[in-house]
């Protein structure tokens, strides 16, 4: 690694101030900055680490029925405490391994969007709203492509507030290697029809699947799952080509539409 | 330089260190604790797993400055005021839960975090617990038997015999 110093603030106002000095980066859980550090593919002068400030962290049900997480909030937290969300639960429980899941956090996988990770698709199946130190921004405006979002620089994401579905589940068919999905599919089914997200399967990372969307809406039913997408732009490497991951997308989505009705 | 402070095995220590020291160099070069070992420096292997007020974490991939007044547990804190073998580590030598050694510290601590949470884990809740400690010598078995036995239960006849 290069080197760097390293805070610890303890509020977000603390936090954002320090993110303001010159190739600060914020440090979330770090299971996936602290390798990029070490293969010196980041040079940050100041890694400003979130894992202190106790108003980031915690699950919480609002006033309006939706589930707001911190953004400090590690999986293994989500996973014992959003159990009024049991889809995105059952989601967190099973991200890389338990080591991994106590010190990654929400907040750092939705900041990172790798095209492979399971929260995205979970923001956005659930129509989720990232809650940022500035502003509140809406799933569908957020992910903006392959490690790409709506964040500015030395912004960072306090909250996410779920709406929670009245049936939902994720399929993740796992690469074994590195735990991420290959693919991972997550579907919620509100009352005013369904959302169906894809992660693991994009060249501009995860993405709502709307055939499905409109077929699910009419049909909650695995038979209802429209023919697979086209492998066109899908991630094609050594685990599986586009074609494959394409199939995937067909088959995950309806073993979560299974796994949810 | 920032300086740190955290109780490791029940101690109070104090060191200087470097923005970019990890938590497991820091327990291995500064603390001399070496029984913490480094596999893969890529936060796969879970030979570097070390306990975290409490919670299994990849020591490979914390910083030691985020560890600042944390409680930090480590393989050498394992055995008993006595020096002998706790259960778990004695279940791993009774039942060969081990061939070579070099994943074992990580697997006594996520075995040791595992039955904090769940004190009677089946043999598949065992082998999902283990998915983030690579072993290249036993094949597992013997170590979801030490883990059965360690807990209390009967160990199982596994896939192998």
């Amino acid at each position: 690694m290069y080197s760097f110093d390293i805070q610890r603030p303890t509020s977000v106002a603390d936090a954002v101030a320090a993110l303001g000095t010159d190739e600060a980066q914020p440090l979330g859980g770090g299971q996936t900055l602290i390798p990029t550090l070490k293969q010196r593919l980041a040079a940050p002068s100041v890694l400003v680490s979130l894992s202190a400030i106790a108003e980031m962290k915690g699950v919480c049900t609002m006033d309006d029925g939706r589930l707001s997480i911190g953004g400090g909030t590690t999986h293994a937290t989500v996973a014992a405490e959003a159990s009024s969300y049991p889809a995105l639960a059952a989601l967190a429980g099973n991200i890389g391994d338990p080591a991994v899941r106590s010190r990654g956090t929400i907040g750092g996988s939705l900041a990172n969007n790798d095209p492979s990770a399971c929260y995205p698709a979970a923001a956005l199946a659930s129509g989720a709203t990232i809650v940022t130190n500035a502003r509140e921004i809406p799933a569908d405006d957020y992910f903006q492509g392959m490690f790409a979002t709506a964040l500015d620089e030395g912004e960072i994401i306090t909250e996410v507030r779920f709406p929670v579905p009245e049936k939902g589940a994720y399929m993740k068919f796992e690469q074994p290697a590195s735990r991420f999905a290959l693919v991972g599919v997550f579907v919620a089914k509100f009352s005013d029809g369904v959302r169906v997200a894809v992660t693991g399967a994009s060249e501009d990372g995860v993405f709502r699947w709307s055939e499905a969307e409109a077929a699910l809406s009419s049909n909650f039913s695995a038979d209802a799952v429209p023919a697979a997408p086209s492998g066109d732009g899908m991630i094609s490497d050594l685990h599986g080509s586009g074609a494959y991951r394409a199939h995937l997308v067909g088959v995950m989505t309806k073993r979560a539409v299974a796994a949810a009705s | 330089m920032t300086n740190v402070t955290m109780t490791v095995n029940g101690k109070s220590v104090t060191r200087e260190v470097k923005g970019n020291t990890l938590l497991s160099d820091f327990l291995r070069e500064d603390l001399r604790l070496t029984g913490t070992h480094v596999g893969c420096d890529t936060s796969q292997c879970g030979a570097c797993v070390v306990h975290v007020n409490g919670e299994a974490v990849k020591s490979c991939t914390m910083f030691a400055a985020e560890a600042d007044g944390a409680e930090v547990g480590t393989i050498e804190g394992q055995a008993n005021a006595d020096g002998s073998l706790n259960v778990i580590q004695q279940a791993f030598q009774d039942h060969h839960g081990l061939q070579c050694g070099f994943c074992t510290p990580g697997m006594v601590m996520s075995a040791a975090a595992l039955l904090k949470d769940n004190p009677k884990p089946s043999e598949a809740e065992i082998r999902d617990y283990l998915e983030g400690n690579i072993c290249r010598c036993t094949g597992y078995h013997n170590i979801v038997k030490a883990i059965m036995a360690a807990s209390g239960q009967d160990v199982p006849a596994v896939a192998a015999e």
